[in-house]
């Protein structure tokens, strides 16, 4: 049997990411085990929408400091391709007193912790993007280096720059078991033979309960299922990802020209692995939008996809070690924002693993937070 | 083959055959990576076109039977539809 010191489950941008980031730090053999392609999961599935704009000191960190990753990440992960990182901004729209309130209680944390995020009335909202429609607007907030990039490349660029330094990446791979001894990780039982090891790394975004119940955990979590539509390229007309907490929908224009977007708190989407698309949701979507950027709707859809979000109950994630399985570290539970936190994330994962001080607090987000009662409340959460 | 015309083969997004045959020896060697990596079979066309072609080159050059490679999933729509057209319940006079 091989061994090795730390098995990743899970090949979507948080596990390459924290493999990464082990190699980097000096870990030497790494396995990340994926049942699929890499970035087949939710990461491959996701609008990857990346926002510094957050309502809590801990998200606007995290995703700041993932933000400048990105922006740096071609040359510090030696990409011979390009992970298309847009800065076109965020803008943020408010509608009713209650929301604006909010809105300009997060600008001043966001100032607090540099982010330059920008408050505009309905007619400056307007200027950044023409097509919007601002009926009923009560305002807006925008941020430039808000954005979006490729998450097939951001993984892929993990993916290279951890082979790189060594590590094993298994795909079409499944991990059946794991093995305790002693309260112990030992042994990690694959679709390909057994991996005996100290440290697994559960970073199965969508599955990621099925194996937590592998070493005998349940973690407060489900699945639920979030859809995406695409249309065909057309010259570029939107800057900003323009998102709205009131009709639960995100829409952007990718650099390929593309339109994405989704919503982002559907209701009756199943809970569970299910990643059927349905045509309730072309409806629905397109209504919003056609009613929101008006000139969208002589747009041609050209696919329509789903993936998980894989959800606690405070929309944070559960990161860290768990009490009473040594080795046993989790990855999961980021709803639909893991992408964006990706970066900062996975190192913090790997000093925490190494039991190096993190760069953030990471004790926050672990998972004995729900029995003491202590969730992440953040408002600017879809 | 002609040097300086390089084969096209996803017309939607410009994918080249060279570029694909690279993908593949590099160890991209089902049609969802491939996909995700270059864009082939994201247009409008969804892969009708170049998704045979490409098929066909991972059997060569992996040296498996087509009929085990993984099939890419199909979603809807099966055409290009307007989002005026699915916001007006599928009514086209809708459209401008
Ligand atoms: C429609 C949609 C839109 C989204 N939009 C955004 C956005 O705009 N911005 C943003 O930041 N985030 C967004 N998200 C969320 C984001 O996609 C996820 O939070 C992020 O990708 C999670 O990454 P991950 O690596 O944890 O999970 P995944 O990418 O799902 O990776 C987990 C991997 O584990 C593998 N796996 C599971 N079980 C096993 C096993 N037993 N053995 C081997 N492998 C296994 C799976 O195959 C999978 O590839 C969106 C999500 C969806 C679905």
């Amino acid at each position: 049997m091989k061994s090795k010191e730390a098995v990743i489950i899970g090949g979507g941008v948080i596990g390459c990411a924290i493999a990464y980031e082990l190699a980097k730090r000096g870990m030497s053999d790494i396995t990340v085990v994926e049942q699929s392609y890499l970035a087949s999961g939710a990461t491959g599935r996701c609008g990857a929408g990346v926002r510094q704009q957050w309502g809590l000191e801990s998200n606007i960190l995290l995703s700041k400091y993932s933000c400048q990753a990105l922006e740096q990440m071609n040359e510090a992960l030696d990409y011979d391709d390009d992970i298309e990182f847009k800065q076109g901004g965020y803008l943020l729209l408010a509608y009713g007193d209650q929301q604006w309130e909010q809105f300009l209680k997060n600008v001043e944390l966001q100032h607090k912790h540099g982010v330059m995020s920008e408050i505009k009335t309905p007619e400056q909202a307007k200027e950044i993007v023409p097509h919007l429609n601002i009926t009923g607007l009560k305002g807006a907030t925008f941020h430039q280096k808000d954005g979006h990039a490729n998450p097939f490349k951001v993984t892929d660029a993990y993916y290279q720059a951890a082979k790189r330094l060594g590590v094993e990446f298994l795909t079409f791979t499944e991990v059946k078991d794991i093995v305790i001894s002693a309260g112990k990780v030992t042994k990690v039982v694959t679709t390909k033979g057994d991996i005996a090891t100290k440290r697994v790394i559960n970073a199965a975004g969508g599955w990621s309960n099925i194996v937590a119940n592998m070493v005998g955990i349940d973690l407060p979590i489900h699945s639920e299922r979030h859809q995406i539509l695409v249309t065909e390229p057309v010259k570029p007309m939107q800057g900003p990802m323009v998102m709205s907490f009131h009709h639960s929908i995100y829409c952007q224009q990718t650099p390929h020209g593309s339109f994405i977007m989704g919503l982002g708190d559907p209701v009756n989407e199943p809970r569970g692995l299910n990643i059927d698309n349905t045509w309730q949701f072309m409806q629905e979507m397109s209504e919003i939008i056609t009613n929101l950027l008006p000139p969208l709707r002589n747009l041609r859809v050209v696919r329509q996809w789903a993936g998980l979000y894989n959800v606690t109950p405070d929309a944070a994630p559960i990161l860290g070690s768990v009490p009473g399985v040594e080795g046993f570290y989790l990855a999961v539970g980021f709803s639909g924002h893991g992408f964006m936190i990706a970066p900062m994330t996975a190192q913090l994962m790997a000093e925490h693993i190494l039991g190096i001080e993190t760069t953030l607090p990471i004790s926050i987000y672990d998972l004995e937070r729900y029995k003491r009662g202590e969730l992440i409340r953040e408002p600017n959460v879809v | 083959m002609n040097e300086k015309k390089p084969a096209i083969v996803c017309r939607c997004s410009d994918v080249t055959l060279e570029q694909i045959r690279d993908l593949i020896r590099k160890g991209y060697t089902s049609i969802d990576e491939i996909k995700r990596i270059t864009r082939a079979g994201m247009g409008p066309c969804q892969g009708k076109t170049c998704g045979p072609i490409i098929e066909r080159e991972i059997a060569q050059i992996t040296g498996s039977k087509i009929e085990s490679l993984a099939q890419h999933r199909q979603r809807g729509p099966i055409k290009g539809i307007k989002l005026g057209t699915l916001a007006a319940g599928g009514d086209h006079k809708h459209e401008e």
